[in-house]
C-alpha cells in the first residue's frame, strides 16, 4: 500500500459511510474526515417512501446500516458542513471556514430532486429526499387530506402513491410519458405497474403535464397543460434527481450528469467518487452508467475505497450487474442489469396478466437485464448469470432445460 | 458462528442468495431459507458481506 494518511470523504450517506468502513476493514489507520452537508447522519432512503411515510415506522427505525457500528470506524465526523470547492492539483477541499488537506478523496455527494417550484412557494407542496422531507409530508398526511397529487410516475411517486393508498388516501399521479414507470421500466411492463396502481384506486393521468400549482399560502390544485385543474391538497413532486456537483465547478474534475470517472471509479490522480454523483464506464456492460440504486452506493462506495488504498497496477474495474427493487402495495419489483436501449425483451417466465414473471432483455448477442414481479429468486440467479457474461441463446436454453437449479 | 435472519425484517428480496447460495435460498415460495445455520468458518467473509448488503439488514452472525 502507497502512504496515504489523510482520507477525506465528502457526503456521510450510504456510499460514504460504506467507504469509511471499507478503509478500516482493508487495514487503513490513518485519519478519515467525513464531510456532511445535513446536520446529522442522513437516514436509510428505501423506508422513506414506504414504512416511515406510512406511519408503520418511527423515524429511527430509518438508521443507516452502519449506524450501530460507526464509532468503531474512528471517523472525524463534521455535520453540517457544505463542501465549498475542490482543488484537485493541491488536494486541497475547500470548505466555509477553511482548507481541509487529503491524501485521498471520494466525492459522494449524491443527488438533489428536481423541483417544479420553488420549494418555499406554497406550503402543502413537497419533494422526498430526506427524513425532514418525510416527516413533513407525513404530518399532511395525518390531516387527511381530501387528495394527495403525486408529479411523476417514477419509482419515488409510485412508492408515494402506494403508501397513500394503504392509508385510505384520495391519490392521483400526473405523469408526461404515456406510461407509468416508462423510462425505467419500458411500455409493456410499464403498462403492467400502472394497472396495478389503478386497480389499487389509484386515478392515473398519463401523458399530461403539470403547467403550475393553484393556492395562495398553501396549495389548492394542481394546473395541467391542458387548462385542466386537479384539486390538490397535499403534493409530492418525484420528477428524478440530479447530481450534486454544482461545488466542483473549477475544481479540474469533469462533470458531465454526475463526476465522470475511469472504470475503476477513479476520477483524477487521489480522488474517488461513489453512490449517485458517480458517473463511470461499466466494462460489463460497454457503457457509462450513474446508477441511484441503494445497491449501488453500498457496492461502489467500497469499491471506490479500495481503489483510493490501490497502489500502482492494483486497480479493478468495477463492472457490477445493477440491482434494485420497488416495493408497490403487495408486489415487489426487482430489477438486475440495464435494460435501456435493449433490443428484445421477453417475458421468460410467469405472465404479465398474473402479475408474477420475469422479462428478459437482450441487447446484441447477449442477456443484459432481467426484470421480475414477485420472483426475487430468478432475478437474483439471473443476476449472477448476467455477471458472468451469459449469452441470449444460453439463458433461454437453460430455462428451456427447465433446470432442477431453476 | 451462527447465522440469524429475522424474518420479520426479510422481504426475501434474495441479495443473500446471489452472494452466498450455499447458505440462502429464496425458494419459489418467496421465503429465505437458511441452508447451513452454522456455516464453515471460510465462509464468514461472505456471510458477512451477506448481512451487510442486505437491504433490510435482516441477517445477523453470531460468534
Amino acid at each position: 500500500m502507497v502512504e496515504v494518511r489523510r482520507v477525506v470523504i465528502v457526503g456521510a450517506s450510504l456510499a460514504g459511510l460504506t467507504a469509511a468502513e471499507t478503509l478500516r476493514d482493508a487495514g487503513y489507520e490513518g485519519t478519515i474526515t467525513v464531510v456532511e452537508a445535513a446536520s446529522s447522519l442522513p437516514p436509510d432512503r428505501p423506508p422513506l417512501s414506504k414504512q416511515v411515510l406510512s406511519g408503520e415506522w418511527e423515524p429511527h427505525r430509518a438508521a443507516p446500516p452502519s449506524a450501530e457500528r460507526i464509532d468503531d470506524f474512528d471517523l472525524d465526523l463534521r455535520f453540517g458542513v457544505r463542501a465549498a470547492g475542490l482543488d484537485v492539483g493541491g488536494r486541497r477541499l475547500e470548505l466555509p471556514d477553511g482548507t481541509l488537506r487529503f491524501d485521498r478523496l471520494l466525492v459522494a455527494t449524491g443527488a438533489s430532486p428536481r423541483h417544479l417550484s420553488r420549494p418555499e412557494a406554497m406550503e402543502g407542496i413537497h419533494v422526498l429526499r430526506t427524513m425532514e422531507d418525510c416527516l413533513a409530508i407525513r404530518s399532511d398526511l395525518d390531516a387527511e387530506p381530501g387528495r394527495v397529487v403525486v408529479v411523476g410516475a417514477g419509482f419515488i411517486g409510485a412508492e408515494v402513491a402506494a403508501t397513500c393508498r394503504s392509508r385510505g388516501l384520495e391519490v392521483t399521479v400526473l405523469e408526461a410519458l404515456d406510461v407509468a414507470l416508462g423510462r425505467v421500466l419500458g411500455p409493456e411492463i410499464g403498462g403492467v405497474v400502472g394497472d396495478i396502481h389503478r386497480d389499487n384506486g389509484v386515478d392515473l393521468k398519463l401523458g399530461v403535464g403539470v403547467e403550475g400549482f393553484e393556492g395562495s399560502d398553501r396549495v389548492g390544485g394542481v394546473r395541467l397543460n391542458d387548462g385542466s385543474l386537479v384539486a390538490a391538497d397535499v403534493v409530492v413532486v418525484g420528477v428524478g434527481v440530479v447530481p450534486n456537483t454544482g461545488w466542483l465547478a473549477g475544481s479540474g474534475l469533469t462533470v458531465d450528469d454526475g463526476v465522470v470517472c475511469d472504470e475503476t471509479c477513479l476520477a483524477a490522480p487521489g480522488v474517488a467518487a461513489a453512490g449517485d454523483v458517480a458517473r463511470w464506464p461499466n466494462q460489463l456492460f460497454g457503457r457509462s452508467m450513474r446508477v441511484e440504486h441503494w445497491d449501488n452506493a453500498l457496492e461502489q462506495g467500497a469499491a471506490a475505497a479500495r481503489r483510493l488504498l490501490a497502489g500502482a497496477g492494483e486497480a479493478v474495474p468495477y463492472a457490477p450487474v445493477p440491482w434494485f427493487w420497488s416495493d408497490q402495495y403487495d408486489r415487489k419489483i426487482q430489477l438486475a442489469g440495464w435494460i435501456d436501449g435493449a433490443d428484445e425483451c421477453k417475458v421468460v417466465e410467469g405472465s404479465l396478466p398474473e402479475r408474477r414473471f420475469v422479462a428478459a432483455y437482450r441487447r446484441g448477442p447477449r442477456l443484459t437485464g432481467v426484470l421480475g414481479m414477485n420472483r426475487p429468486r430468478q432475478v437474483m440467479q439471473f443476476r449472477t448469470r448476467i455477471a458472468e457474461g451469459i449469452t441470449w441463446d444460453d439463458a433461454l436454453a437453460e430455462l428451456d432445460q427447465g433446470g432442477d437449479e431453476r | 458462528m451462527k447465522v440469524v435472519v429475522d424474518y420479520d425484517l426479510c422481504e426475501s428480496n434474495a441479495v443473500c442468495m446471489g452472494i452466498l447460495p450455499e447458505v440462502f435460498e429464496v425458494r419459489d415460495d418467496d421465503f429465505l431459507y437458511v441452508l447451513q445455520e452454522n456455516p464453515p468458518e471460510d465462509l464468514r467473509p461472505k456471510v458477512e458481506e451477506c448481512a451487510r448488503r442486505c437491504p433490510k439488514q435482516a441477517i445477523s452472525v453470531e460468534d
